[in-house]
């Protein structure tokens, strides 16, 4: 929401309603020409604007990250250590070791300078560096949660539509009651159930699918390797689907309600359009505008259910490695995907803004 | 369809329209009786709330689920209210189109107008062989709009340009009839001027027939052959525009046009000027003549009597009131 | 009310009265909403009244009174866990942790985001947009990222989990707070408040916040159901308290014990249920409750 009214407001602001495409030669508008900046001004000036609010975000989260795990209640060694004997020396020792016992800005501005060149110090766990757990990690969490969010997505947007286009009706209610009740379910217990009836098999039923992990170690073959990555993703693409997708159904049901009453709907069924292309031509496309927007800024939260998702999955990604970076606890690592995860949602919501122009012409400018 | 030749081109035969809500059925037209011929514009005058707008909108089919519709409306001798789905949808801006008022929100903001313009032609099957892309320029430059802004988005262009690009829209499919409900309110008195023009020149150069609705009555005397005045669901003067106008026989009728010869002064457009009190609430109508507790000469008998209309003096003139009727009998 | 000239207090009483009885006939409207408030009474109920028929010492792993996992029967209706508790009772108790938890971090957050909204409506001018930008920012951070970063830095204690939970689920309240504010501040009334000589912190206290309520409180009841949630999964992920009973540590110790794996269903069907089934409830009252402050949302459902 609040982005659209700030697009929107940018792009009012504009002096006189913009010229669209090269008008021919001499066909003059009717109203008063253009008299502000010229369009590329404006819409680098629009484009600078979003990279630098990113870059501020960017900032501040490296600083917060540095900060919430050296500055609250707890030391990082003795953390380390919690539940082992250790001597006072030894402790001393890896305070050195991890550059723990500099002056707090020196340490600040090492960390800033590694962060700058993908150097996230050494993980306390692995013992390797944590850029190369984090490249090892991503690609399944990208293709967890891109799969698991365009699903929801697009479950969310077509049964959210049809909820609104019957609105009402036992089939909307339904729909909605049980969007509800899934959203209310924590996933990782979702997750758990499924497992235990789906992999593990209950009574006459046999474990359909696997019980964690990405791969059958074994499987060869581009074709055969694939096949055996999708039957793995199942149960956690649908755990993830039946949480979030709740969200996108309530968000399109009430765009589409928002548009219902419009008097372009009018229009077009005077046009004599059938309802069906009432709906996805004119409808849906205005429609879309609120709900794209918050699919892209919901992505923050979507990115936190994929930790719970990929530890109760044993999933091979950047969530699990979270977690078990968590139970030691692991600060470089911990450090480094919160960073991560913060900056993904930054440049998600960098994306909205880029893309909600494309989508949304009043805001073209 | 036998009857083509002879039906005239539309025909309203006691239009009932009752709208069911939470707080129970709120009649909204009440017996509304409408003909127009082929080529000749008709002009439907009311405050807003009176249900003009209900009836153009219920001439295609158009009105809300919680709507129910009685009596008949009669395209070219074919009755829309009975019409099977897809005939509707053939009819619907083929047959007849609507220019709705307010053009910002009756285009859609997504899309870009010439799209809009061309849908219908699309839809219909009506492009011609010049491909749809020419036409739309052809429809534009009729409106007097440059061609190039079919590639336009709505709300790059000001009121009137919107409310052209309708028009052209409207013409897409050369239908025989063109509803205008409110074309040219919240535009300024110029523009206001010029789309009536538009409109006018148009319909008359294609022997489109036209159905005006305004609350407006300077703008449709200029521009209709014929009136008719509703007041609180139903038509209660009728008759040759300029007559209407001049000497109006229902008292209704009579207090709107007082309201005209100002053309462009904003306070003509707040008619009727000098009438007190609000248009009845169609949930709780008063007893007998419903202008009745407004009405500068009513009688004891206009609670008792609901009137219908009357051959009021003079061809094609009818009017809804006690008084008329009177007159009539003792002339 | 019989009284030929009722007092000014009187007065007030039947406006109160009258505005009441408005709000209790439009909620009843809403179904779902009913169903909502019923099962949180009966959860709340239960929180309650647990320690009247649930001796604690029962619950510690050592004074299990059953058989390591046991299933379901007449002595435990839900049967036991690894140390032979039974499963039933944990559940009932560990409502008393989750609802607290789930009331003090919607407070928390609530309180600041209501605090922080306000005062930036209020305000206006540079100090409102610092603020709002700074509630931009929190609002771009993953809220369960932030709070298990949070969690884990910090030591485990109910507290701890309070405390996560409120400071990042606070930015949404103060969003809608500010907006609230806004509209109120534009009613004539602030202005002759104003003239009359209300001084900021009076124009804010008398005039601003018992408008801006009703919206707090719709935010509140849907924050409870999202701090539930949020609660679970901490727990779940072995950062709340150890020493302590909820449904998230439930499910911890579900796991940890292989229930997943033995099929032993009971230990962990009911925790998640619970979970599920207050926070729908915390849900469809917080959307009920916003249908009657918002009349156009409740055309729509």
């Amino acid at each position: 929401m609040k982005k659209g009214s700030a697009l929107t407001r940018s792009a009012t602001s504009g002096a006189a309603p913009p010229e669209q495409g090269a008008p021919g030669p001499g066909a003059a508008p009717e109203g008063p020409g253009p008299t502000g900046p010229s369009r590329a001004v404006r819409v680098l000036r629009y484009l600078g604007g979003r990279l630098f609010t990113a870059a501020v975000s960017l900032a501040a989260v490296l600083v917060t990250s540095f900060f919430l795990f050296r500055i609250l209640p707890g030391d990082p060694v003795r953390a380390m250590t919690e539940g082992r004997e250790v001597t006072v020396e030894q402790m001393e020792e890896l305070r050195r070791q991890f550059g723990l016992d500099r002056p707090l800005w020196q340490q600040f501005a090492d960390y800033c300078l590694g962060v700058l060149r993908f150097d996230f110090g050494t993980s306390y766990q692995y013992r390797v560096p944590v850029a190369e757990l984090i490249a090892e990690r991503i690609g399944p969490t990208v293709l967890l949660a891109g799969t698991g969010t365009v699903v929801a997505a697009l479950i969310g947007l077509v049964l959210g539509t049809r909820a609104a286009w019957r609105r009402g009706s036992a089939g909307d209610r339904i729909t909605t009651a049980v969007a509800l009740t899934l959203w209310s379910v924590p996933s990782f217990w979702l997750g758990l159930l499924l497992i235990v009836v789906l992999a593990s098999g209950v009574g006459w039923l046999p474990g359909l699918f696997p019980t964690s992990g990405m791969a059958t170690p074994g499987v060869e073959g581009a074709f055969d390797s694939a096949l055996d990555v999708a039957h793995h993703m199942v149960l956690p693409v649908a755990t993830m689907v039946a949480v979030v997708y709740a969200q996108y159904l309530l968000i399109m049901r009430s765009s589409v309600l928002d548009e219902m009453g419009a008097d372009y709907l009018t229009t077009a069924r005077a046009k004599g359009l059938r309802d069906a292309l009432v709906l996805r031509r004119h409808a849906v496309p205005n429609a879309l505008l609120p709900t794209v927007t918050l699919i892209f800024l919901n992505l923050g939260r979507v990115l936190g259910g994929v930790i719970l998702i990929e530890t109760v999955f044993a999933w091979p990604g950047l969530g699990s490695l979270f977690y078990s970076g968590l139970r030691v606890p692991d600060l470089p690592l911990v450090q480094a995907l919160f960073v991560l995860f913060a900056s993904a949602v930054i440049v998600m919501n960098l994306l909205a803004d880029l893309v909600y122009p494309l989508l949304d012409p009043r805001v073209r400018t | 369809m036998s009857s083509h030749e002879e039906a005239p081109l539309l025909q309203v035969r006691d239009l009932e329209v009752v709208y069911r809500t939470a707080g129970g059925s709120v009649p909204a037209v009440r017996g509304v009786s409408l003909t127009l011929e082929a080529g000749s514009k008709l002009g439907v005058a009311g405050e807003s709330g009176c249900g003009k707008s209900t009836v153009a909108l219920a001439l295609l089919r158009l009105l809300p689920k919680t709507a129910r519709v009685g009596g008949q409306v009669l395209l070219e001798g074919e009755d829309v209210t009975r019409m099977r789905w897809g005939r509707l949808r053939a009819v619907r801006w083929a047959g007849a189109s609507i220019v709705f008022q307010g053009a910002m929100h009756s285009l859609n903001a997504v899309r870009r107008v010439g799209d809009q313009v061309a849908e219908p032609m699309l839809l219909h099957g009506t492009a011609p062989p010049g491909g749809v892309e020419a036409r739309v320029g052809e429809l534009l430059e009729s409106v007097g709009l440059p061609r190039w802004r079919a590639r336009s988005y709505p709300h790059e262009l000001s009121g009137g340009q919107r409310q052209r690009v309708m028009i052209a829209m409207a013409l897409a499919c050369e239908p025989r009839l063109i509803i205008a409900d409110e074309p040219t309110t919240a535009l300024d008195v110029m523009v206001q001027a010029q789309i009536l023009r538009l409109i006018d020149d148009l319909v008359a150069g294609r022997g489109i027939g036209l159905l005006m609705i305004s609350h407006d009555l300077s703008v449709l005397a200029g521009t209709c052959d014929r009136l008719a005045v509703m007041y609180a669901g139903r038509v209660v003067e009728e008759g040759p525009a300029d007559e209407v106008v001049a000497a109006a026989r229902h008292p209704y009728a009579s207090a709107l046009s007082a309201a005209f010869p100002r053309v462009g002064d904003p306070a003509s457009r707040m008619a009727p000027s000098g009438l007190p009190g609000d248009p009845p609430d169609p949930a709780a109508l008063p007893e007998g003549c419903s202008f009745r507790p407004r009405c500068p000469v009513a009688e004891d008998r206009c609670s008792s009597t609901d009137p219908d209309l009357w051959e009021a003096g003079g061809a094609d003139r009818r009017a809804a009131c006690v008084k008329v009727l009177a007159a009539e009998e003792a002339g | 009310m019989s009284a030929p000239t009722p007092s000014r207090r009187a007065l007030v009483w039947a406006r109160r009265r009258a505005a009441w009885g408005e709000f209790a006939r439009i909620y009843a409207s809403n179904r779902a909403g009913l169903f909502g408030l019923a099962a949180l009474l009966a959860a709340a109920l239960v929180a309650l009244c647990a320690p009247l028929f649930i001796d604690p010492a029962e619950l510690d792993v050592t004074g299990g009174p059953g058989g390591r996992f046991e299933a379901p029967s007449a002595d435990y209706w839900l049967g036991t866990d690894a140390f032979g508790r039974s499963v039933l009772d944990m559940v009932l108790w560990g409502a008393r942790i989750s609802l607290t938890v789930g009331f003090l971090a919607a407070f928390v957050s609530v309180a600041l985001g209501t605090v922080i909204g306000i005062v930036a409506g209020h305000f206006g001018g540079w100090a409102s947009d610092v603020l709002m930008r700074v509630t931009d920012w929190f609002l771009v951070l993953p809220s369960l990222v932030v709070a298990i970063a949070l969690a884990a830095v910090m030591e485990r204690s109910t507290l701890t989990i309070i405390v996560a939970i409120g400071v990042t689920a606070w930015p949404a309240t103060a969003r809608v707070v500010r907006a609230q504010t806004l509209s109120v501040e534009a009613r004539p009334f602030i202005e002759r408040a104003r003239a009359l000589g209300g001084g900021h912190l009076h124009v804010m206290k008398r005039h601003v916040l018992p408008n801006v309520m009703p919206v707090v409180l719709a935010q509140t009841t849907l924050l409870v159901a999202e701090a539930i949630v949020m609660e679970s999964t901490l727990s779940f992920l072995g950062l709340g308290d150890p020493s302590t009973i909820s449904w998230g540590g439930i499910l911890q110790d579900a796991r940890n014990a292989g229930a997943i794996s033995s099929g032993i269903w009971w230990y962990m069907i009911p925790p998640g249920l619970a979970i599920a089934l207050v926070a729908l409830s915390f849900t469809l009252c917080g959307r009920a409750l916003e249908g009657v402050f918002n009349p156009r949302l409740r055309e729509r459902r």
